[in-house]
């Protein structure tokens, strides 16, 4: 049974810290070059691997990743 | 992304068929979180916030937090709260509890908080059995005050007061202060856990839901202590300081249950780490 | 407990009458001269009856934070210790303050400073009307000046501590605490119940209902600007304490030539000197405070205008009367005269003191 995953991040409120880069296992997620209203290089997709595993949600301090997933 | 957005995306998603695995609880309030970039606490934070929000006990919940990192925890969590005076969080909570037994009381605690200056009321509310949870968050530094030694900085480490790093001979040895606590009959539910993996993460939270759920027993004090990164503290970036604490800080202090329904685990030596330890050396 | 004749300590009527006043906790460490208040409590079981908790703590730092606690929650939350205990608790006292918490403190001063003696003295004034801990902060202080007055301030203590969401000190001494005295005591104050604390105490940590905001006990404020906004509040309560709140008794003040002044312990032996005084002809009156802070100041500077010299005493080496002199502007002459370190001055003493330092 596979799923398909989507995560919405709440780029505003994210620091930029990388921990969710380093937990993905999909390799889903990098750094924007781009930053945000704080000054942060905040967490983006890169792709669309995600399983929707909640890793990245599971270790984000601020808690700004929202993860969703169906069946696929 | 305003929130306006994020809120459609979700309802979008949910449109689509998907469901939702993970959502930020609303037990945290609005309030953005005022630590370093991947600093611990907020992860321990959202953790507590979650196993209140599951066990459906947000009207029944007092928090204590300390003078430290978290001295404003309070604004972080959407339930009553009280702000103590550095180290006196148990005190606090003790009263809470014997005058309000019918609410959950947890504290929410730095080591320089909770084991150097608050060691007496740490150690005694522990010892008096009081059914309450404490939330002991380790990071081996005082971060707050720009990363000076805490009791728990490891032989070797460096940190503004400990600039060549600690000194045995000078600063005495790291203190284990759970495994300490461990040994006092009044505690019931003793362990140690990190969040610096999602597998850490989700074993926190069972931990901490564990002692809050204990406090339904009154059979004693829960202690969950939190091995944390400072990567600021500690001159790192988050995730190298992640990785930097499953080097140094977990051998020095060994994640898992010590003490669990009130009997010491077994494969748990609380004996050896007495005189067992290990040197760390910090670049 | 209903209305009846009794003959007790100082101490046990304090014990007596946080039971009878409807005191929700007790949290104590023991010390001399003030020992018999937990003594009295933990004989008494109040838990059996009234529902109130009594705990001994491992410290007077754990125990004012106890107190904290558990008034933070909205409850009657009491304390008892001697001077190095009470020392220890300005910490606390300074942030129960700052959070604006109601609760109650019983000094029974013993001879200082440092461990001192364990004989009564009254050297804790400046302690406990000016500061103590750090910031403006200022604490209701009583003085009682017998078991009947330990045993009625505590029922005071909570309309004060309440209404001004402020913590209050009953300061007695060595000499008060231990003397047993007859005293009538009061028909039971039930605990409140669970409504009355809600509609007493909305600010109070109990576990946040749906439908109110989240209550947040600190006194913490990192926007400098916002302290001094509510800094301008706690002096404003101060101010209305000064206003409503100031008690003193005045005997023989009509026309008094000279008046002493003091409150607790030393008020008793001034009264007796007063006495011998008026037996050799002098004309002497006594102003006796009740409270400390708020001090009598507009009153004390009334009778002040008619009288020719002011002895101040106090089993110190002169704290009150820097307050006696503000009150007067230093127009009238004003000395002191107390024995300290846990000496009680006899009504002998005072009187030849009235004569050498202010009548001759």
């Amino acid at each position: 049974m596979a799923f398909k995953g989507q995560i919405v991040i709440d780029t505003e409120h994210c620091k930029g810290c990388g921990v969710c880069l380093a937990a993905c296992p999909m390799q889903c997620l990098e750094l924007s070059k781009n930053v945000n209203g704080k000054g942060y290089n905040y967490t983006q997709t890169v792709n669309d691997k995600c399983i929707g595993c909640a890793s990245c949600a599971m270790v984000c301090p601020d808690g700004v990743i929202s993860v969703y997933k169906k069946q696929c | 992304m305003a929130n306006t957005d994020i809120e459609a995306r979700k309802q979008e998603l949910l449109n689509q068929g998907y469901t939702e695995v993970y959502t930020r609880t609303k037990v945290l309030t609005d309030a953005v979180m005022h630590y370093c970039p991947g600093c611990g606490h907020g992860t321990t934070h959202r953790l507590v916030a979650e196993v209140i929000d599951e066990m459906g006990i947000q009207d029944q919940v007092v928090g204590v937090s300390p003078v430290g990192c978290s001295v404003l925890a309070y604004n972080y969590f959407d339930v009553d709260f009280q702000e103590a005076a550095h180290g006196r969080a148990p005190a606090l909570a003790t009263a809470i509890k014997r005058l309000n037994p019918d609410t959950f009381v947890f504290t929410y605690q730095g080591d320089g908080d909770l084991a150097a200056i608050g060691t007496a009321e740490t150690i005694h509310a522990c010892n008096r059995g009081e059914n309450i949870t404490m939330i002991f968050v380790n990071n081996g530094i005082y971060g707050m005050t720009g990363g000076q030694m805490a009791p728990t900085t490891l032989i070797g480490m460096k940190s503004a007061t400990t600039p060549y790093g600690r000194r045995v001979d000078l600063n005495g040895y790291p203190l284990r202060i759970t495994e300490l606590i461990s040994t006092l009959p009044g505690t019931y539910y003793v362990t140690r856990q990190s969040v610096q993996t999602p597998a850490a993460v989700r074993k926190a939270k069972a931990a901490i839901r564990k002692a809050f759920e204990n406090q339904k027993l009154k059979k004693g004090l829960s202690f969950v202590e939190i091995l944390s990164n400072c990567n600021s503290g500690w001159k790192m970036t988050p995730v190298q300081a992640n990785k930097w604490m499953e080097d140094n800080m977990m051998p020095n202090y060994p994640v898992g249950d010590i003490k669990v329904d009130g009997k010491l685990v077994d494969n748990v030596d609380v004996a050896r780490l007495a005189v067992d330890h290990p040197l760390t050396v910090m670049q | 407990m209903a209305k009846e004749l009794k003959l007790m300590k100082g101490n046990e009527a304090i014990a007596r009458a946080m039971i009878a006043s409807g005191t929700d906790g007790y949290f104590g460490y023991p010390i001399t001269p003030q020992s018999e208040v937990m003594e009295t409590l933990m004989a008494e079981k109040p838990w059996e009856d009234t529902g109130m908790v009594v705990l001994q703590a491992e410290s007077e730092m754990a125990s004012i934070n106890m107190v904290y606690g558990g008034a933070a929650t909205g409850k009657k939350v009491a304390t008892s210790s001697s001077s190095p205990g009470i020392s220890l608790m300005q910490e606390g006292l300074t942030y129960l303050a700052g959070a604006e918490i109601p609760c109650l403190v019983v000094n029974v001063m013993r001879g200082g400073p440092g461990l001192g003696t364990i004989q009564p003295s009254q050297s804790d004034y400046f302690q406990s009307v000016k500061g103590g801990g750090h910031g403006d902060y200022q604490l209701y202080t009583l003085a009682p000046a017998s078991v009947q007055e330990m045993y009625d301030f505590v029922f005071d203590a909570w309309d004060i501590a309440f209404k001004y969401r402020n913590p209050v000190l009953i300061l007695s001494d060595g000499a008060i605490g231990q003397c047993m005295e007859k005293l009538y005591t009061r028909d039971y104050v039930p605990r409140w119940t669970e409504e009355e604390r809600r509609k007493n105490a909305p600010w109070g940590t109990w576990g946040k209902p749906a439908n109110r905001p989240h209550n947040i006990i600190t006194s913490l404020e990192l926007d400098s600007a916002r302290q001094e906004v509510f800094n301008h509040k706690l002096q404003a309560k101060y101010a209305e304490m000064k206003e409503k709140e100031v008690r003193y008794e005045m005997l023989n003040c009509e026309d008094a030539e000279y008046i002493i002044v003091a409150y607790g312990s030393s008020s008793r032996i001034a009264m007796k000197a007063m006495q011998m005084a008026r037996e050799k002809g002098i004309k002497v009156g006594l102003f006796r405070l009740i409270t400390l802070f708020p001090f009598p100041t507009k009153q004390l500077a009334e009778v002040a205008k008619h009288v020719k010299g002011i002895l101040c005493v106090e089993m110190s080496a002169g704290q009150m009367i820097e307050d006696v002199k503000l009150a007067t502007n230093c127009g009238v002459k004003t000395e002191h005269f107390g024995r300290f370190g846990g000496i009680i001055p006899t009504p002998t003493e005072v009187l030849e003191a009235l004569e050498n330092k202010i009548i001759k």
